[in-house]
């Protein structure tokens, strides 16, 4: 037992959630102090857990031994670097979810559950991050799915909400049955569900390929990796923003953690091979592809950012996957740097993406609409909420200087180290996952500026963008905190990255390069400097200049300046539904990939008298999730279909039972002979 | 009586067993059903009081007579009052027709010999060769419950069931305790009055002694509920 200062905080951030979880029921009847008491504890909690993050990072961490659960197992918890790392990740962004749930949520009416469940639901994360055997794990991990269905069906009058809600609920019971085989691979080799024995535990290679198989489908369907995504576009968008938030920003990465855990962690970087760093490899690049696809050709704005979370689990798979690739090839140090790249882009996308439902939220909370063919001009009525939602699409394009470029960066200048991989396979793999990686961020990019530009910029297209209002100075600051990490880990990682190093020490024995561990502000060196190297803070010193001079030349002093409707095309008679739309910004993408779409198209003309005198044109058309249709359905009807004949096989007659038990006593008589 | 003699005369009883179980398999009308099954108990008797005249064990005489009144006369009385107050003796009804019945029982004749075959090597005992037919008799009474219709064939099934165990019990180990006996022979008889006074009970409820228009009813139940 090693009790530490981070251990202590990290035991405070939990204390504080079941505290908050426990003491908001007794203010049914004032929401106010119920909303006020859940924002401080969540906050506090997110605080604390920051803290225990950065000295758990800068200091070590510490291990205790609860007397919880079951009797013979006490509950293990240990606080390690990556552990640490996490604890981080959650705190960074649980606190601007708690300032800003504070003013989301002043006008909900049931808000006791939600004040119960969303904190036990950031306590199942933490849970699961501190816990270091398997029970504890799976207790938590439980938790937080259990915990996160009912945040999910909050809105429970609505049946789609109640139908998300159960395909959830199905998917998180199908990981949690995949992961628990998992451990119990692990523990048919260790003897024990601690985490200490499994380190130890010697696998054999197809009982440790079994194991990776298990923690890697598991983890997959909780984080929504493609193939096991279809759960995800359905869920995320119909919980509370705030609630989105941390879903999508957070329990997706914790799921991340669970799978470092299990195959970095528990088995160890010696037992890899080369297969399944080409499996997470590809199962990466066809969830970046498939996600920001999948993203350009939604309406709601909610389903398009949880399509977009899926691309940015698959850019952390991508990383994971070249570390894994290169941890197997016996290049540590190159392994360490993928690793980090994963890592980096993790707690980037928490920022970035918790900021972008935050941004959604207020908007949904001022327009009360998720479709964005309903908004726009919200600049001229939101412009804090259009600033700060402008530096997340920013961040998640991956455009310096904000964060999604370093690590995309560093992920990409990890894959350019292919060649270093033995074996012409992987020599073709690494590069197409790259060319994926890189057709992604650019779909991305396209992505937010239809985002950014049909919802923001333009005119209002209905009457609530017109009379939306900017939101309150609690989601405001909400907002504004991760929004100033984004560009703080944009504009400095050169001084974070040393602090990740403790975790590739623990993980793989080894340290990043000297070039990179370095404490050279300026500079961020992945491998060495002559190789290739960044340096935020000029390239953001550029811009501004660059900036500057072009405002100056654009605007010089004393000129007139004339002010006319956006998107106009110069023509001053000019009606909102004469816009670039949500619809027609992303037809090109849906000819160009229409193999992968296969859209159902609908268009319809009405004509008056004369064939050219076309009076009303309308055109309708669907995109639906081709995995959903053709994995998830057919699985669907063919689990009813088995049902369905079981269902008559229990309805028989008695002969028909008599029959059973004749050929039940028939068969176990020739079985025992 | 040599041991040779008794046990040939066993090995034959066993045999008539069989036929009986066959006879019963192959009946039309539910009156000769139940005179065979009664042919059934009183064979059961002799056998058991044969066995106990051979091995010397005096108890078996006790259990044999029991048998006898219980098998041979008590229970096809009482099946015989309630078919005639039910007025079902006419037709039997299978489910399958006859042939294809007596195909399968053939099959699976030749499969309880085949399974008991390693048993039959080892066992000293001079009922040996009864195991195998005993199992045979088990498995024909048993699907005679599942090819019949009426529920009163599915009893008169079942207690075939008992026979062939009780015949499998003296064949085996020479009889089983008597105490344990006189109980089974209280079950059985207990069973044929509970399931003497179902009858009259569904045939109240149902109109009907069949099988299938029980189901129908439940079902047709649940529709309207």
């Amino acid at each position: 037992m090693n009790y530490t200062l981070s251990l202590c905080f990290a035991l405070v951030a939990c204390g504080s959630v079941l505290l908050a979880a426990m003491l908001t029921p007794c203010w049914q009847q004032k929401s106010n102090i119920q909303r006020a008491v859940l924002s401080l504890l969540l906050g506090m909690a997110g605080l604390f857990a920051c803290a225990a993050g950065l000295t758990g990072l800068a200091s070590g961490g510490g291990s205790m031994v609860l007397p919880l659960g079951l009797p013979w197992l006490p509950m293990h918890l240990r606080l390690d670097a990556l552990g640490s790392f996490f604890m981080l990740v959650i705190g960074s962004l649980v606190l601007p979810v708690a300032v800003y749930s504070q003013g989301y949520l002043r006008h909900e009416k049931r808000l006791t559950p939600l004040a119960v469940f969303l904190p036990l639901f950031v306590l199942g994360m933490m849970g699961v991050v501190l816990s270091d055997d398997a029970f504890a794990f799976m207790l938590f991990w439980e938790l937080m799915s259990v915990s996160s269905y009912f945040l999910v069906t909050h809105e429970h009058q609505h049946p789609e909400n109640r139908k998300a809600g159960f395909i959830y609920l199905l998917m998180a019971h199908m990981a949690g049955l995949l992961i628990m085989g998992s451990f119990a691979v692990l523990y048919t080799a260790s003897g024990s569900f601690e985490f200490s024995a499994m380190r130890d535990a010697e696998l054999s290679p197809l009982w440790a390929s079994a194991a990776f198989l298990l923690a890697g489908f598991g983890f997959g369907i909780k984080a929504g990796v493609v193939p096991m995504h279809g759960w995800l576009p359905d869920a995320h968008p119909v919980a509370p923003s705030n609630v989105s938030a941390l879903m999508s920003g957070i329990m997706l990465k914790v799921a991340v953690f669970g799978f470092i855990r299990v195959t970095w962690g528990l088995m160890g970087s010696g037992d890899f091979q080369w297969w399944w760093g080409a499996l997470v490899l590809a199962a990466g690049s066809s969830s970046a592809v498939t996600g920001v696809l999948m993203a350009l050709q939604q309406h709601d704005l909610k389903r398009l950012l949880a399509y977009h979370s899926i691309e940015n689990i698959g850019i952390i798979l991508i990383g994971l996957g070249l570390g894994m690739l290169l941890a197997q090839a016996g290049h540590p140090m190159l392994a360490a740097l993928g690793l980090i790249a994963a890592l980096y882009h993790t707690i980037n996308h928490a920022l970035f993406k918790g900021l972008l439902f935050m941004g959604a939220g207020a908007v949904l909370h001022s327009t009360g609409s998720r479709n964005m063919e309903a908004m726009g001009g919200l600049i001229h009525r939101m412009p804090w909420t259009a600033a700060l939602f402008l530096i997340a699409c920013i961040s998640i394009s991956a455009l310096p200087p904000f964060n999604g470029f370093v690590s995309e960066w560093l992920t990409f200048q990890t894959a350019l180290m292919a060649p270093q991989l033995n074996g012409t396979l992987l020599t073709v793999i690494v590069p197409f996952s790259a060319a994926m990686l890189a057709l992604a961020g650019a779909l991305a990019a396209t992505c937010f500026v239809k985002v950014f530009g049909v919802v923001f910029l333009g005119h209002a297209r209905s009457d609530i963008a017109e009379n939306a209002k900017e939101v309150d100075g609690w989601m405001k600051l909400g907002m504004a905190i991760p929004a100033l990490l984004c560009l703080l880990l944009g504009v400095l990682p050169a001084l974070f990255i040393p602090v990740l190093d403790q975790v590739p020490q623990a993980l793989l024995h080894t340290s990043l390069f000297t070039d990179t561990a370095s404490q050279n502000w300026l500079w961020l060196t992945p491998v060495d400097a002559e190789h290739a190297s960044y340096s935020a803070p000029i390239a953001l010193l550029g811009m501004l200049i660059l900036g500057g001079l072009a405002f100056w030349w654009l605007h010089p002093k004393g000129a007139i300046l004339r002010r006319s409707k956006m998107w106009s095309c110069g023509n001053p008679h000019t009606h909102a539904r004469m816009q670039y739309n949500a619809t027609g910004f992303s037809q090109p993408l849906r000819r160009i990939f229409a193999g992968m779409y296969q859209p159902d198209e609908h268009g319809h003309a009405e004509r008056h008298q004369h064939k050219l005198l076309t009076t009303r044109v309308k055109y309708v058309v669907h995109v639906g999730d081709m995995v959903v249709k053709h994995l998830y359905q057919p699985v669907g009807q063919v689990t009813l279909w088995i049902a369905k004949a079981i269902r008559r096989e229990h309805q028989r007659d008695i002969h028909a039972y008599l029959a059973y038990t004749f050929a039940t006593v028939l068969l176990l008589l020739a079985l025992f002979t | 009586m040599s041991t040779f003699l008794s046990q040939q005369l066993i090995d034959g009883l066993a045999a008539l067993t069989l036929l009986i179980s066959f006879a019963l398999l192959a009946q039309h009308r539910m009156l000769s059903v139940l005179h065979w099954f009664a042919a059934q108990g009183v064979l059961l008797a002799v056998t058991a009081a044969l066995v106990a005249y051979s091995s010397g064990e005096h108890e078996l005489y006790i259990s044999a007579i029991m048998t006898f009144l219980l098998k041979g006369l008590l229970l096809p009385w009482m099946l015989w009052r309630v078919i005639r107050s039910l007025h079902v003796h006419r037709e039997v009804e299978p489910l399958m027709n006859n042939g294809m019945t007596m195909m399968i029982a053939v099959v699976v004749t030749l499969f309880s010999f085949h399974v008991i075959q390693p048993i039959a090597v080892t066992s000293e005992l001079m009922t040996r060769n009864s195991m195998a037919i005993a199992t045979a008799c088990v498995l024909l009474s048993m699907l005679m419950m599942i090819t019949r219709k009426k529920a009163i064939t599915q009893v008169i099934g079942f207690l075939a069931v008992e026979n062939s165990l009780f015949f499998a019990a003296i064949g085996a180990t020479n009889g089983m305790p008597l105490v344990v006996e006189i109980g089974i022979a209280f079950d059985v008889l207990v069973a044929a009055l509970i399931f003497g006074l179902f009858f009259f009970q569904i045939r109240h409820t149902f109109d009907s002694m069949e099988v299938d228009a029980m189901n129908a009813s439940l079902i047709h139940k649940d529709d309207e509920e």
